[in-house]
């Protein structure tokens, strides 16, 4: 048995013992326990080091406010390892494995705790000064000062072995929060027959109740009515409870995230059990119980291991059984901490004085303190502590006036504070819902909703279980009535309870300089009081700003324990009363949520959709290399034995060039255009003109933003007077469509056309080669073939190797050229035979680098490549594309922009580099002079490089300022060590007057 | 996640289903070649980003693929209505006062 524990007290099952380890020490705890009530039933508050200065710190809360006892928990495996759990909620169980963290060599003695010593290096925005010089010691000296210090815990190093979860979920009522009020208000609420989910973030449900076991609710003891009111909820069809679910973000029309821990608190998990489950619950009614939060006291050494909240002693003695200390002492400005005090000392703890700043403290509450033998000290403050790992005295001191008497000691083991409640406004906040400043409880409450809920209880700033209990049943028959039910509020007969009353405070006051104080306001990122008024000296108005500076609230607990101590203490700095210089806003999620639960399913095989081809099992077995292409994975190129990708790429080239070559042109977007007015629609859309051209033709088409840009491109086959077949780029099909539908639906609805996505539709094969006919024309039917019957950029339907098609003759690679559609379902057959069928021709399959490198060699353009959004058709040489005579197209008024006809604009051009073997980067920057002093001036960049296997050479394109006018010009590409001068050129490299295609 | 009424499909949604689209009410010039630089750059380019309500287009992108019309508040974010396109722009006091 633990020292500290107390037999047969708490709600821990004291006839099953736990073993865990804390830093390699075993520590026997109970079924029930968290680690931080285990460690304390062993007698150890230092739990970790502090973020900034590495001092010691101990436990200060019981819940998931947590910001100090933060751990490593290790759950299994190496790969099964989680930083920065809260051990305040980590519930115990056989083999669990955890350890501090921020400590160097060991957590008893930490070589960090230097940086204490030089806490006037630390000072409020020392991110800002303390680094800025020598420039010099950047490198050397405070980057790898910061990356090490950064950053609490260390990350997991192995990818996660756990999977998670997610669900939807809609409800009439969803209550956050299962203390009095929480439950109250289901009852309310189920008992109208609502559909009703209470969510608690606690591993057991019943809030503040757990810590008061001397109320008596409608004649039954707290523990007795909790149990009642769960079984009947439980029972009820329409009442779904979930504990160690976590609400951790309210968002738009009632939606509300929450995060189910589903396995951290076992130890042999389910082996298919996720680990987290996700919920988004869409709720008619939103009922936020969510309590209050203890507020810490700041004064001198309010951080050492032993200093904690008055609440969470009596959490870890109520719930746990767990003595803090043998001889703490309460130091408080509410009455609920001279409680906290009678059930510890009732418990055997020799509490050795209650130090309370209020002079007129109730009577009744001195003399309780009397007669359990506590020193009763009103009017008191405390200006200091001592102890190294753990507080061994508190110095107090007599409070008259603004005059602080000189002090005495007073040995103790541990420190209890109370600064009075801060209503748990989280959530509330994360709607956008105002606040109000409410001078009676001298906290924040809410005001304007922007929701559709109800806030019950201490979160609206109503002490004492007999409130919280009424004011919860209202709220829960409230939501039910909103959601369409016939409800009532039940009340409740409370006895025992201790509501009490306290007042605000700043800092404690104290007789020594506050200059030199350390009198923590934000724990977690080692914020003091002076921090905070340095930051207004030195210029923050804005609370926001002095949040910035400080990092006051920054941390992974946003301010639960400090935001509010933080906006006092700046708004007596400012000279301003707290509610004008208001609270920063509280944002998602409510406590830190592991990636996994946010990710879900959506992770390895099934983080996104992989679009494949009916031909991209072929490509697979032939051990193609793929590359991702929008959502399409693409065959990049087929190596052979022995082959890198610049020799499998020469030999698909030359294959092209020189025989015939495959390939899969099956993700080109595709949308088919029909109706009456499709060429008067195509007319509008496309800068290209359509009216005349003739069914059986097909026309390279560009499309333009209504800004002048290049938007997408690609061919459009007429295959009647009313229906077109419109090709666009792999990656631009859904935007064209949704471009298409927007022009048609909003601007111009009297046109009759109606547009498919056919992009799935069809699978697509290109033949690129001089023997390409030779291989196509045995397997067609209906269709003459010839150059006479058949020219380039015809389009007829026939059949292909026995399927119905449609056959293009386009080229994209200036060889003679087919693409030949069919049925998606056909798509691996017809490459199979039409595979078959050309290994007599000297077929080779190529991918889409060779098709790259052939399209450049013609000097065609890709959108997106050597396009960017910002350039027009004249800038990318393709004014020839522009129907001149069309009176209106998208697009058409911009190109007579100021800015787009005037000089220095970026222009596609040819790049031929004086070193033919030498292959520019794309992206590389383009100098007119490297000889200019530095900064140089960019005046382009290479757009797309390959090396040419037909031209023996490496050829490039490059958007440059009036490349148009620089013909024959050297410019320079300067490179890490090295310039490379190119001399500009024209874009088509290869045949540029177009013969090959003309057989 | 905001819901949003399609007035096509007559249903309220979750806001995943949907597109935002832009201002409303902006319809393209007739004749786009008769405008100076100033007014096309107006049509190009100047919106009114309001603080408050805004009337924009939506598309009921993985429903019905419909365009429509919105009134949000851009403070709050909610919508206060959606109704098709081509209907003119909703006379919002009217609203109000026969709502008050």
């Amino acid at each position: 048995m633990s020292r500290y524990r107390i037999p047969g007290k708490g709600r821990i099952d004291h006839a099953r013992p736990v073993r865990f380890t804390f830093d390699g020490r075993v520590i026997e705890g109970r079924q029930g326990d968290t680690v931080a009530s285990a460690l304390l039933a062993s007698g150890i508050h230092l739990m970790g080091r502090s973020f900034k200065y590495h001092r010691p710190r101990g436990v200060v809360s019981a819940g998931s406010e947590e910001p100090n006892a933060l751990i490593g928990t290790q759950r299994g495996g190496p790969d099964r390892f989680e930083p920065n759990t809260r051990a305040t909620m980590q519930e115990v169980w056989d083999g669990l494995t955890t350890e501090s963290q921020n400590k160097w060599p060991s957590l008893a003695f930490d070589l960090g705790a230097i940086n204490d010593r030089l806490y006037m290096l630390f000072s409020a925005g020392f991110y800002y000064k303390t680094f800025m010089w020598p420039k010099a010691f950047w490198d050397k000296v405070y980057e790898p000062f910061i990356r090490r210090a950064a950053g609490l815990g260390r990350s997991p190093a192995l990818p996660d072995p756990d999977h998670y979860a997610s669900r939807n979920l809609h409800c009439d009522v969803l209550i956050v929060g299962a203390g009095p009020a929480g439950l109250a208000a289901a009852l309310s609420a189920a008992r109208a027959g609502a559909q009703v989910v209470l969510v608690d973030e606690h591993a057991e449900m019943g809030g503040t109740l757990l810590s008061e076991p001397q109320l008596r609710i409608d004649g039954a003891g707290a523990w007795d009515w909790l149990a009642a009111t769960l079984a009947e909820l439980s029972a009820l069809p329409n009442v779904r409870l979930m504990s160690r679910t976590t609400a951790i973000g309210y968002y738009h029309e009632n939606m509300v995230g929450l995060c189910q821990r589903l396995t951290d608190h076992l130890a042999s998990p389910p082996a298919d059990a996720p680990r987290e489950r996700l919920w988004r619950v869409r709720a008619k009614q939103v009922v936020l119980a969510q309590g209050a939060i203890e507020k810490p006291l700041v004064f001198d050494g309010n951080d050492r291991p032993g200093v904690m909240l008055s609440g969470a002693a009596q959490t870890f003695l109520h719930r746990f059984g767990v003595k803090v200390g043998d001889r703490p002492v309460v130091v408080t400005v509410h009455d609920s901490a001279w409680h906290t005090a009678f059930d510890l000392a009732a418990a055997g703890m020799k509490v050795a004085a209650i130090v309370d700043l209020r002079n007129d403290v109730a009577p009744a509450l001195v003399q309780q303190a009397r007669t359990l033998g506590i020193e009763p000290l009103p009017g008191h403050t405390v200006t200091g502590t001592t102890g190294r790992l753990r507080v061994a005295s508190v110095r107090v001191a007599a409070v008259s006036g603004s005059q602080v008497a000189s002090g005495r000691r007073i040995a103790c083991d541990a420190l209890l504070m109370c600064g009075g409640w801060t209503p748990s406004l989280h959530l509330f906040s994360h709607t956008k819902g105002s606040l109000r400043w409410d001078a009676e409880t001298g906290a924040f409450l809410p005001d304007r909703k922007t929701e559709a809920c109800q806030i019950a209880g201490a979160g609206r700033g109503l002490w004492g279980v007999a409130a919280a209990l009424d004011d919860g049943a209202k709220a829960g028959a409230l939501a039910a009535s909103a959601a369409g039910r016939v409800a009532g509020a039940g009340t409740f007969a409370v006895s025992g309870d201790r509501p009490g009353r306290g007042v605000v405070v700043r800092e404690l006051p104290t007789d020594g300089n506050p200059g030199r104080a350390k009198a923590f306001v934000d724990y977690q990122n080692d914020v003091t009081a002076k921090d905070i008024r340095l930051a207004v000296r030195e210029g923050m108005r804005s609370i926001e700003h002095v949040k910035r500076y400080t990092t006051n609230g920054m941390a992974t607990d946003q301010g639960k324990l400090s935001n509010i101590n933080g906006l006092m203490i700046a708004s007596e700095a400012l000279q301003k009363p707290a509610p004008e210089v208001g609270l920063t806003t509280f944002r998602p999620p409510y406590t830190p949520t592991s990636f996994g639960a946010l990710a879900g399913y959506h992770k390895d095989d099934h983080f996104e959709v992989t679009r494949r081809t009916p031909i991209d099992a072929w490509a697979d077995a032939q051990g193609a290399v793929f590359e991702p292409v929008a959502l399409w994975r693409r065959a990049r190129y087929f190596p052979r034995a022995g082959e890198d990708m610049h020799k499998a790429v020469a030999r698909e080239c030359r294959a092209v060039r020189s025989a015939v070559g495959m390939f899969d042109a099956s993700t080109l977007g595709k949308i088919e255009v029909v109706g009456p007015d499709a060429a008067t629609f195509l007319e509008r859309m496309y800068t290209n003109p359509w009216a005349k051209l003739q069914p059986g033709r097909c026309r390279y088409g560009l499309l333009l933003g209504e800004d002048g840009f290049i938007r997408d491109d690609g061919v459009i086959g007429r295959l009647a007077d009313d229906r077109f077949h419109v090709t666009t780029t792999t990656g631009g099909a859904a935007r064209v469509l949704n471009m298409m539908e927007d022009y048609l639906q909003t601007e111009w609805p009297d046109l009759n056309v109606w547009l498919t996505s056919t992009t799935e539709q069809w699978a697509v094969v290109a033949l690129q080669g001089p023997n390409a006919r030779k291989l196509l024309e045995p397997l067609v039917e209906g269709l003459d073939l010839s150059d006479a019957a058949f020219p380039h950029m015809a389009v007829a339907e026939c059949t292909v190797a026995g399927f119905l098609a449609r056959l293009f003759r386009v080229s994209f690679t200036g060889e003679l050229g087919f693409e030949i559609n069919v049925p998606a379902r056909h798509g691996r057959a017809l490459w199979d035979l039409l595979w078959q069928a050309g290994q007599a021709h000297g077929v080779t399959a190529y991918g889409t680098e060779a098709m790259h490198v052939l399209r450049a060699e013609k000097g065609f353009i890709i959108v997106g490549q050597d396009t960017d959004g910002t350039v027009t058709p004249q800038d990318a040489g393709l004014t020839w594309a522009i129907g001149k005579a069309k009176p209106d197209f998208v697009g058409k008024r911009s190109l007579m922009r100021p800015d787009i006809v005037a000089r220095g604009r970026k222009q596609l051009v040819g790049l031929l580099t004086d070193d033919p073997a030498t292959v520019l980067e794309e992206g590389a920057q383009i100098v007119a002079d490297p000889s200019k002093p530095l900064p140089m001036r960019m005046i382009g960049h290479v757009t797309s490089s390959y090396w040419s296997e037909a031209l023996g050479r490496s050829i490039a394109m490059a958007l440059i300022e009036d490349g148009h006018d620089l013909q024959g010009k050297t410019l320079h590409v300067p490179m890490e060590g090295r310039t490379i001068a190119a001399r500009v050129s024209g874009v088509t490299f290869y045949d540029p007057e177009g013969q090959r295609l003309k057989v | 996640m905001l819901l949003i009424h399609c007035p096509y499909c007559e249903e309220t949604l979750p806001e995943a289903e949907f597109a935002y689209a832009g201002e409303a009410h902006i319809a393209r010039p007739a004749d786009p070649m008769a405008l100076s630089d100033e007014e096309w750059r107006d049509f190009l380019f100047i919106r009114s980003n309001p603080r408050g309500t805004h009337f924009e287009r939506w598309r009921h992108l993985h429903g019905c693929g419909r365009f429509f019309n919105a009134v949000r508040d851009t403070v709050t974010d909610k919508f206060q209505m959606t109704y098709k396109a081509g209907l003119p722009r909703p006379d919002l006091s009217a609203m109000k006062e026969a709502a008050e």
